[in-house]
């Protein structure tokens, strides 16, 4: 700093302080919320300290759920989320690891419209092709199942463009020296290839972990089963499952529960989070 | 585009390791989205029995619709209102995070974690703390003598969507001002403090000017976000109610198909979205082949 001001910095941390206690507030307000038994929303304001049926909430939105709305307990949709954004994130991982190889280590027709091809997936995001895109998948008979929900998602124009970038900075010489002792191109990929990208794919991890566990509008199209629900997309049931006013404790415990793991990833992985936030400009 | 000087020989290895991605491509994007442009050009008559080629009369008939074009305006205020919004308040919180030397990545920490949030959740969140009978915003707000509620006044629920897509995207932007903030040169700022210029002349005159270059990133990102990636803030809270006004362009498009099952004006909609994703991600990519370039 240039000058050093020290009522400056106090007014810095101050608007600091309220500015990360705006951010937290809704969060806070949510597992508060989770904390108490349904009486307490009947009338009056929301209550801003705990209460005491934290372990009974979280009891049964985890094994009931609120079976007679029509929505199953959180744990299956929890597993259903995690498989989702697992296969959603090793999906992209390795088919763009694979055609970014494919397009930086070889020279082949039509090399240049393949990638024109993959690049026209950044222009095609679902929520423009909703109806099309459904008819497709139930065409191929991907309804309620976990193929539909992650397959069509996978393909990856990003991740692909980051993987060229990365792989157009590694030595020329790593290639050569591969080659004069003999290892064919899939084991320089396996070999040499993959050891060196491994900080980019953890960093990709993260961000594409993210986003596959977030997806709410495609689980919300292709799933009529609730054995294949999403917690995301089940919120919005239990919200507006029913007449009545939401059960808000329990619609706040499954918001802290479909909250907490993406929020952790980010958490104990920030520096590469932010690693790959900033690479891949989107 | 280049490759590598020196090339692996195979035949058929570069096709087997694209095939993947572009089948997957193909059959889910490219074939989605011409289906698109063709079922735009068609009308079913009411029993689904007869399909016309009606060339251009379901783009026509979507300007004509009042529906359609309150649909537009709103989209226009929300996507402004959500990049302004969440992009003032990163740049403050970017500004003054800057400032501090040993609490900066304390700060951060806490300032980065709503990105993970999904919009539908971050939509239920803010909408519970504005609920009119038991949240604590119309409950204060009461106390300055507004009487708010998002179920019936337009401006309320507008503002409410706002806030809470903003929310969610006030990590992203902050990240991003903050790298800017840390790649501008000390010098320049030390050269104004000598000439005598305040610290809020050297921020309007100095690091303003020098961060255009990721504001525009920025607002581009955020207009793109607040279009297409805000499906879940609407549909899990005012459902583009009360009386379309919050009635996003691609909430339309899904409500048109799915529920109201206009499959013509769904898809010609969806062609005329393609259209601003594709005019938003070429503006985005000129920008970062010309930031490289300087």
């Amino acid at each position: 700093m240039v000058e050093n001001n020290r009522w400056g910095n106090f007014f810095a941390h101050l608007v600091l302080i309220l500015g990360v206690a705006i951010v937290i507030f809704p969060v806070y307000v949510a597992i508060i919320a989770s904390t108490h038994p349904p009486g307490t929303f009947i009338r009056g304001v929301m209550p801003l300290l705990p209460g005491p049926n934290a372990l009974e909430n979280y009891k049964t939105v985890i094994t009931e759920g609120r079976s007679r709305a029509g929505t199953p307990p959180i744990g299956g949709m929890l597993w259903n989320s995690f498989v989702m954004a697992m296969a959603i994130t090793l999906g992209k991982l390795s088919i763009s690891l694979l055609s970014a190889f494919a397009i930086v280590y070889f020279r082949f027709p039509f090399r240049i419209f393949f990638f024109w091809v993959i690049f026209l997936t950044l222009m095609l995001p679902v929520e423009v092709r909703i109806v099309p895109t459904f008819q497709v998948v139930a065409d191929l008979g991907m309804l309620n199942s976990f193929a539909g929900l992650s397959i069509p998602l996978i393909a990856s124009a990003t991740a692909t463009f980051l993987f060229r970038q990365f792989f157009m900075t590694v030595p020329e010489e790593l290639m050569e020296a591969a080659r004069v002792d003999g290892a064919g191109p899939m084991k320089f990929f396996k070999d040499i290839l993959m050891p060196l990208s491994i900080t980019n794919i953890a960093a990709l991890f993260v961000i594409m972990f993210i986003y596959g566990w977030n997806q709410y509008l495609w689980p919300l199209l292709i799933t009529t089963d609730p054995e294949y629900y999403t917690i995301v997309m089940g919120i919005q049931r239990m919200v507006t499952g029913g007449d009545s006013e939401p059960l808000w404790h329990l619609v706040m415990a499954t918001v802290v529960l479909a909250a907490l793991p993406p929020i952790l990833v980010i958490l104990f992985m920030q520096r590469l989070f932010v690693k790959g936030l900033t690479e891949t400009e989107k | 585009m280049q490759t590598k000087r020196m090339t692996f020989s195979s035949k058929w290895l570069p096709y087997a390791l694209l095939a993947p991605q572009v089948i997957i491509t193909l059959i889910f994007f490219i074939w989605p989205a011409s289906q698109a442009l063709y079922q735009s050009f068609l009308r079913q008559d009411i029993f689904g029995l007869r399909t016309n080629f009606v060339w251009f009369d379901n783009f026509n008939r979507l300007f004509a619709d009042p529906l359609y074009l309150n649909s537009l305006k709103v989209t226009l205020v929300f996507s402004l209102g959500t990049t302004f919004l969440s992009m003032s308040v990163a740049l403050l919180f970017a500004v003054m995070v800057n400032r501090m030397i040993r609490s900066r990545d304390s700060y951060t920490t806490f300032l980065v974690w709503p990105y993970a949030v999904a919009p539908a959740i971050a939509g239920v969140l803010w909408w519970f703390i504005f609920n009119p009978s038991i949240g604590i915003m119309p409950y204060m707000l009461k106390g300055f003598g507004y009487d708010w509620n998002h179920r019936s006044s337009s401006t309320d629920a507008m503002i409410l969507v706002i806030i809470a897509a903003a929310w969610k995207q006030i990590s992203y932007n902050f990240l991003f001002f903050l790298a800017g903030l840390q790649s501008i040169p000390h010098s320049l700022i030390e050269a104004a403090a000598i000439d005598g210029a305040s610290r809020f002349k050297r921020f309007w005159t100095i690091v303003f000017p020098l961060l255009s270059p990721i504001t525009f990133f920025l607002m581009v990102v955020n207009v793109v976000y607040a279009m297409f990636d805000t499906f879940g803030v609407i549909h899990a809270t005012t459902e583009g109610g009360p009386a379309q006004a919050t009635n996003i362009l691609v909430y339309k498009v899904y409500r048109d198909g799915f529920v109201n099952l206009n499959l013509g004006s769904s898809a010609a909609q969806s062609v005329i979205l393609m259209a601003i994703v594709i005019v938003l991600t070429v503006i985005q990519f000129r920008y970062i082949e010309r930031r490289v370039n300087y």
